[in-house]
């Protein structure tokens, strides 16, 4: 490859801890690399599988979960859900041929900017390592976008 | 769609914040190319007023029924210009937020055109979003008219007065037999001088005297639950193992009771007994049994003692209570930082050597020594102290557990401690080893001159190490003076170390239960550090004290006035508006599976037979709108309002639109 290939990913974070820690990153002026895409949910609870399964299908190469840590969560429990959906889903797109690094959930709280710095930098090295989304690699035609793994009508 | 989609897209250049990355016209030219965008411009600053009025007017001019704002945090603005929505015309929930300074260009600045590119995703993915927006209407409620202040230390004390002159209903919830948290025990308050305790009590008379305040000590929080204007506590008030109606505070049980221990009041320098107060002036004045010492030898019940009182009961259990109330103040406090764990200095090794609390209570006329300073291993009176200063602050040791902060009050106390050294022993000198005097307040820099002019001597340099003598006790301090850089090395008779403030433990259960989030150094986080310093995330619950971070006794009653005044007003209101983001069932494609129920934290969902079939359905005033039970729901028929899927997968279509 001629250009360095520089990964797409896409950032689902909750509002009360990882969005204002990544805000925080931002107020302090900390650099990272501008990989991630942010949707911005209430709570990682609120984490449809579908929104990763999608996420993949569509050509992202890479998927951060990231809410409040463990027993901080703004919902009481809302994270506790998310981890075993993430950790079933890390299998599942096993099996579609996806490498289960390429889905990853974090727990950063609102004053951890600079760990949020350090989770995208070192999401962005182990996509780049993985390459660009296999959907991608195979439709060289540029067709990825519209190569579904999950039936788009179930959405 | 029912009608087509216009959707405006204002772009903020927020000074040189993001115009000085990414160029805006080009992003606003962008913008224009999206489908649905009606309409988009840009501005120097689009929270000012003629920014906003950019977004009213633009409404009416391009007939628009959504917006989008590229700026800042919606954890900053969003308030901002869904009001400017709002006022066009357009449903506030039709606005979306596209963050492109916090997450953008604050974080790209060094590759500005990868910071673009991520600016036009980003605009992109919101105008998706924001094209399937439903428009929503928030509820109000009414407000129950009783506020919960926990801790009840100079902040809560404060609060609850406040609260309670201006007609609230106040549960003060203090965790100790007795109010006064750690103001109670020092003797005098710097720079004025003024007795602690004689500042104090009378407030806290006030407390136990003022009819709009239900004082709850030897009390914690055990539950919480609800929603501001609506909070539904649960307090346990812990057995003293005596009737607080009976009790009239005599004493006699204290006289005839055989056991002692340490009081921790007065930080174990002093003995009390199992039934005991924790100080003579303390508010109620009621008698605990420590039921943990407590032999059971019955004196107290006695004819001596309580006798025909009967107050005392050994098998009086721990009362559960619920109060409802509207809004929530947490004044927890701090603690002293456990510098035991500096072993170079000694402390609890070296028996001359002190921390500033210990300091108070030895200076103090109702502590341990009368009010006379003495030095721990032989009763004399010393005639050189140390101070260490900074002792586990301004320390970046995590090891040790120091922390990286100034406690703003140890350099003031320190000096104060000085001052009463050279007033009460004639010929007594004090050393202040320090880095910095931080004499910040009102008439403190006067303060240091004074100390400086009555003899006090200040070396500036941090202490490495504190070595005894084992015949004399006395102790030998090594420091480096690092205005003259020269080590230096003193002998006195007794070290005073200024030990470090730190959050409160029992301030981590009481995050728990209202969610509240820490800054980095562990104390409570406001929900604004400059302009909001007394509200959390956490709507109706405030802060007051210590517990948000170091300050003085001024400052904590400030900001407690002002935390009463902040949880005063949905009370004083009468009503709140509640943000529409629940979860709704379509009961047509419900299955009544019921997972959503085991799934929702706060049993907000119920399932109920319509038409002779389950359904589920969910109660908007318990839900809180995290959306666990959509993402849950194997049927698809929960919405999560304002986080659809739809909303969610446009967003992902739009950012996979990027490549």
């Amino acid at each position: 490859m001629a250009e360095e290939f520089e990964p797409n990913i896409l950032g689902i974070l909750c509002n009360w801890c990882t969005y204002a820690g990544a805000d925080l990153a931002g107020t302090s002026r900390t650099q990272y690399p501008p990989n991630v895409r942010v949707i911005r949910i209430m709570c990682t609870g609120r984490l449809d599988p579908a929104f990763v399964l999608k996420a993949l299908s569509v050509g992202a190469d890479g998927v951060l979960v990231s809410g409040c840590h463990v027993g901080d969560c703004h919902y009481l429990a809302g994270n506790f859900k998310s981890r075993r959906r993430v950790a079933l889903l890390r299998k599942l797109i096993e099996e579609y041929g996806y490498d289960r690094e390429r889905l990853r959930m974090t727990f950063i709280s609102a004053s951890e900017g600079a760990i949020w710095a350090e989770v995208v930098q070192d999401m962005v090295n182990t996509i780049k390592k993985l390459g660009p989304n296999p959907l991608k690699q195979v439709g060289a035609a540029g067709a990825a976008g519209q190569v579904g793994v999950v039936a788009d009508d179930e959405f | 769609m029912d009608e087509e989609k216009r959707i405006g897209v204002f772009i903020c250049h927020c000074g040189t914040n993001i115009a000085g990355v990414i160029d805006v016209k080009e992003l606003a030219e962008y913008a224009k190319t999206l489908p649905n965008v009606a309409h988009a411009q840009d501005y120097t600053y689009m929270c000012s007023t003629p920014g906003q009025a950019m977004i009213r007017d633009s409404i009416k001019e391009h007939n628009l029924n959504g917006t989008v704002v590229a700026a800042c945090s919606p954890r900053l603005h969003e308030p901002t210009f869904r009001k400017a929505t709002e006022e066009g015309g357009v449903n506030s929930f039709l606005f979306s937020m596209a963050n492109i300074r916090e997450q953008d260009t604050w974080v790209h600045m060094e590759e500005p055109e990868k910071a673009m590119e991520k600016a036009k995703d980003v605009v992109r993915m919101e105008v998706a979003r924001a094209s399937m927006l439903e428009p929503l209407t928030p509820k109000t409620v009414p407000v129950e008219k009783a506020a919960l202040v926990i801790g009840a230390g100079i902040a809560g004390i404060q609060a609850s007065l406040e609260l309670a002159d201006a007609g609230i209903k106040t549960y003060l919830v203090e965790k100790e037999p007795s109010i006064g948290g750690n103001m109670s025990r020092l003797d005098k308050t710097f720079p004025t001088l003024d007795c602690s305790q004689c500042i104090l009590t009378p407030k806290m008379v006030d407390v136990e005297r003022n009819p709009n305040i239900e004082l709850m000590t030897y009390s914690e929080v055990e539950d919480v639950s609800g929603y501001i204007g609506n909070f539904d506590v649960t307090i346990r008030q812990k057995s003293r193992y005596v009737y607080e109606d009976k009790c009239n505070g005599c004493g006699k049980c204290q006289e005839v009771c055989p056991v002692s221990r340490p009081n921790e009041f007065d930080l174990g320098l002093m003995p009390r007994k199992a039934a005991y107060v924790p100080f003579p002036q303390a508010v109620p004045l009621k008698f605990t049994i420590d039921m943990d010492s407590c032999i059971k030898c019955d004196l107290c019940k006695g004819e001596e003692a309580c006798g025909d009182l009967e107050a005392i009961d050994f098998d009086k259990p721990d009362e559960l209570t619920t109060v409802k109330v509207g809004s929530i103040i947490v004044a927890t406090g701090f603690d002293m930082y456990d510098v035991e764990r500096k072993e170079e200095w000694g402390y609890k090794v070296f028996d001359n050597v002190v921390t500033g609390i210990e300091m108070e209570r030895l200076i103090s006329a109702s502590g341990p020594t009368g009010g006379n300073i003495i030095r721990p291993s032989d009763g004399q009176k010393p005639k050189s102290v140390g101070f260490v200063l900074c002792a586990g602050s301004r320390d970046q040791d995590e090891e040790d557990g120091a922390k990286p902060y100034c406690s703003r009050v140890c350099c003031m106390y320190s000096l104060k401690h000085a001052h009463q050294l050279i007033e009460k022993i004639p010929g007594c000198v004090p050393y202040l080893f320090y880095m910095d005097i931080r004499s910040f307040g009102k008439a403190y820099e006067e303060f240091y001159y004074r100390i400086q002019n009555e003899g006090g001597k200040f070396i500036r340099g941090r202490v490495a190490r504190i070595t005894e003598d084992p015949i004399t006790k006395n102790l030998t301090v090594t420091a480096e003076d690092t205005l003259l850089g020269t080590p230096v090395e003193m002998e006195v008779d007794l070290v005073v170390l200024a030990n470090a403030v730190v959050p409160a433990e029992s301030t981590q259960k009481v995050k728990t239960l209202l969610t509240l989030s820490n800054s980095p150094d562990g104390w409570l986080l406001e929900a604004h550090p400059k302009l909001n310093p007394m509200s959390t995330t956490t709507d109706g619950v405030f802060l007051a004290g210590m517990c948000q971070g170091p300050r003085d006794i001024p400052d904590v009653v400030a900001h407690a006035a002002a935390a009463a005044a902040a949880a005063s007003i949905p009370i004083h209101k009468g009503s709140v508006t509640l943000e529409p983001i629940y979860a709704i069932v379509d009961q047509e494609h419900c299955g009544g599976c019921a997972t959503c129920i085991g799934v929702c934290p706060y049993g907000a969902t119920e399932l109920n037979e319509v038409d002779s079939k389950l359904v589920a359905s969910v109660n908007e005033a318990k839900c809180k709108g995290c959306g666990t039970c959509g993402s849950a729901c194997p049927s698809g028929a929960i919405k999560m309002q304002h986080f659809t899927n739809e909303q969610i997968m446009s967003e992902i279509e739009a950012f996979a639109q990027g490549w």
